[in-house]
């Protein structure tokens, strides 16, 4: 498992070859590969504290699932916080869309395909109107991400309690249920779903002007300005494809649960930063990766079912992650000053 | 005088509010040349730099182009005009490598469906980022560094080169020694002359009076929203320059009457 040995790259340096092994140094020192590491190591001592139960593939598809919902969340905050922005709204919008969703198919009667398209665009479009109202007041009025965030988590919440008179809607339609109880090639809907939005998002941020954009906004947003970047229209619709994701997880999560799970996700926001900066996004902005997200999102679910089948106190894995978390931003922290000391 | 100058401004007047910044300031720059702007503090130095990079409106007179007059509205439109402006803090992208920060806010995209899909061209605008570092003599070599990691100097580069790269008639250069050491601001001098070599206009703010006689090959001195005095480098002494400046070689009478 040596896959992020940084003893081989001064190695490579000394090859001669002048810019890939640096290229290849940078990659190894870089948060994702560390934090590649300590996923592999978790694996590591939970597959040889319980050889019978976790090393399978049952475990695998169970760890798909749980990452699935919030893994969505998660490459939109990834974009945010790479533009230097935050989202803390992101689990009320999913309450939010899931409430209209469940509400319309239900308004709608049916129970077969039609209803279930109708219901995810409501969802989609719950969710991208809130990002919409995120987006419009952070950009044109200026208020800060993070109180502009705090103030749609609330109201969101209480619109989702409004329409639904304050108790879960429990009247999915069976179609949609199968969407998560069907299971091409070993994983649910659910997963693919969830890869095929990492995938994209991880293209769009790594690999077209957009993403470039949006890096460029979160390193140095007067420097993208005079570049001839709109950074207010690009701040527009990060928090609206941001929101917009919130909706499918909405989606997601009700396939998933079948009830709109009103109460459950009060912390889904700051689950997903935690999860996006332990993948070595910058909480500063600039520096960010959908892979990187991957695997941040990866390690808190490999806790909770490595300690669920250790008969560990799950309780524990919330502890756990959030010392991780700390010292992650910490070594980060020590990384740039010492960049800007040279 | 045949061929007019890159750039010009004729009796360019500004104020913000009551004050009068600038009071009908002239000034030229013409290609292959650098010309220095100087002025004390309040002259009105960064005032004119702005106007002549599209950043602020001015109140009156006009700014021409090949000796066409033209309008400023933007700093995109005075970039499209061929004015490229390198700021003090330089803004660059401290997270973002060099040849990034080159080509910030003009991508290249891929051709065909690719390109429409939004997708980078990353192989070429590093290629020609690194062949702009290499024609002009910096030592910008490690492409892959973030800015931030770079030293004082080699910001400096990446921010003159990313402006020259661009820039097809005139380079604004705003104090770009100020930070630096002696060693380095000797390099970037240099730099600033391999510049002009291209054939662009030069224009070059800065308060150190050796490094005007050396880089430039005009000296425009401003004082009080005017321009005082336009000197050949070649002949002029830093006791002139500073004269100009304070006013203390200022004889002619009537110089302080006021505008409407």
């Amino acid at each position: 498992m040596s896959a992020i040995d940084p003893a081989e790259a001064p190695d490579a340096a000394r090859t001669g070859v002048v810019s890939s092994p640096r290229r290849w140094r940078r990659l190894l020192a870089s948060s994702p590969a560390y934090m590649t590491g300590v996923l592999l190591v978790l694996v590591l001592v939970f597959s040889f504290a319980a050889p019978d139960s976790f090393p399978t593939p049952v475990t695998l598809r169970n760890v798909l699932t749980d990452m699935a919902v919030l893994l969505v969340m998660a490459v939109g905050a990834t974009f945010v916080l790479v533009a230097a922005g935050f989202d803390i709204s992101i689990g009320s919008v999913l309450v939010f869309s899931g409430v209209c969703a469940a509400k319309v198919m239900a308004a709608s009667g049916g129970d077969g395909p039609g209803t279930v398209v109708l219901g995810a665009v409501t969802a989609l479009l719950a969710g991208a109107a809130w990002g919409a109202v995120n987006g419009l007041v952070i950009s044109k009025l200026k208020v800060p991400a993070l109180i502009t965030t705090l103030g749609s988590m609330g109201a969101a919440l209480g619109a989702a309690l409004l329409i639904s008179n304050g108790t879960d809607v429990r009247t999915v339609p069976k179609g949609l249920i199968s969407v998560a109880t069907d299971r091409p090639l070993g994983v649910s809907w659910l997963v693919w779903i969830a890869a095929l939005v990492a995938l994209i998002g991880g293209f769009v941020l790594s690999q077209t002007r957009f993403g470039r954009h949006t890096q460029l906004i979160g390193s140095n947003q007067e420097s993208a300005r005079r570049a001839g970047v709109d950074v207010d229209r690009h701040t527009f619709w990060l928090y609206t494809a941001n929101g917009t994701l919130a909706g499918l997880a909405g989606l997601l999560s009700l396939t998933r649960f079948a009830t709109t799970t009103i109460s459950g996700h009060t912390s889904d926001g700051l689950e997903v930063i935690t999860g996006v900066v332990l993948g070595g996004t910058s909480l500063f902005g600039g520096v960010g990766t959908v892979i990187g997200t991957v695997i941040g999102m990866a390690i808190p679910t490999v806790l909770n079912n490595g300690f669920i089948q250790l008969n560990v106190q799950p309780f524990w894995q919330e502890v756990a992650i959030g010392i991780v978390l700390v010292v992650a931003v910490y070594l980060d922290q020590l990384k740039r000053r010492r960049r800007d000391q040279a | 005088m045949t061929v007019p100058p890159v750039l010009e401004a004729r009796g360019v007047v500004k104020s913000f509010g009551h004050v009068e910044v600038l009071r009908e300031v002239d000034f030229t720059a013409r290609a292959g040349e650098v010309t220095a702007l100087i002025g004390d503090n309040g002259a009105g130095k960064s005032t004119l730099i702005k106007i002549l990079s599209g950043a602020l409106q001015r109140d009156g007179g006009a700014v021409l182009i090949d000796g066409e007059p033209v309008q400023m509205g933007s700093p995109t439109r005075a970039r499209e005009l061929g004015i490229e402006t390198v700021y003090q803090d330089l803004a660059l992208a401290p997270e973002l490598g060099p040849a990034e920060n080159a080509f910030a806010g003009r991508e290249l995209l891929r051709p065909g469906l690719a390109g429409r899909l939004g997708m980078l061209d990353k192989k070429t605008m590093r290629a020609r980022a690194e062949e702009a570092f290499t024609s002009m003599g910096t030592d910008v070599k490690d492409l892959d560094a973030p800015v931030g990691a770079l030293s004082g100097g080699q910001r400096q580069s990446v921010a003159i080169c990313r402006a020259v790269m661009w820039a097809r008639r005139v380079v604004i250069m705003d104090e770009p020694t100020a930070a630096l050491g002696v060693r380095q601001t000797g390099k970037v001098v240099e730099l600033v002359r391999r510049v002009a070599s291209t054939g662009v206009a030069v224009v070059l703010i800065t308060h150190n009076m050796p490094e005007v006689l050396e880089a430039a090959d005009r000296v425009q001195v401003l004082r009080l929203g005017r321009r005082v005095a336009d000197l050949e480098a070649r002949t002029a002494t830093i006791e002139q320059l500073v004269g100009a400046m304070t006013g203390a070689l200022d004889e002619r009478p009537g110089t302080r009457d006021e505008q409407l």
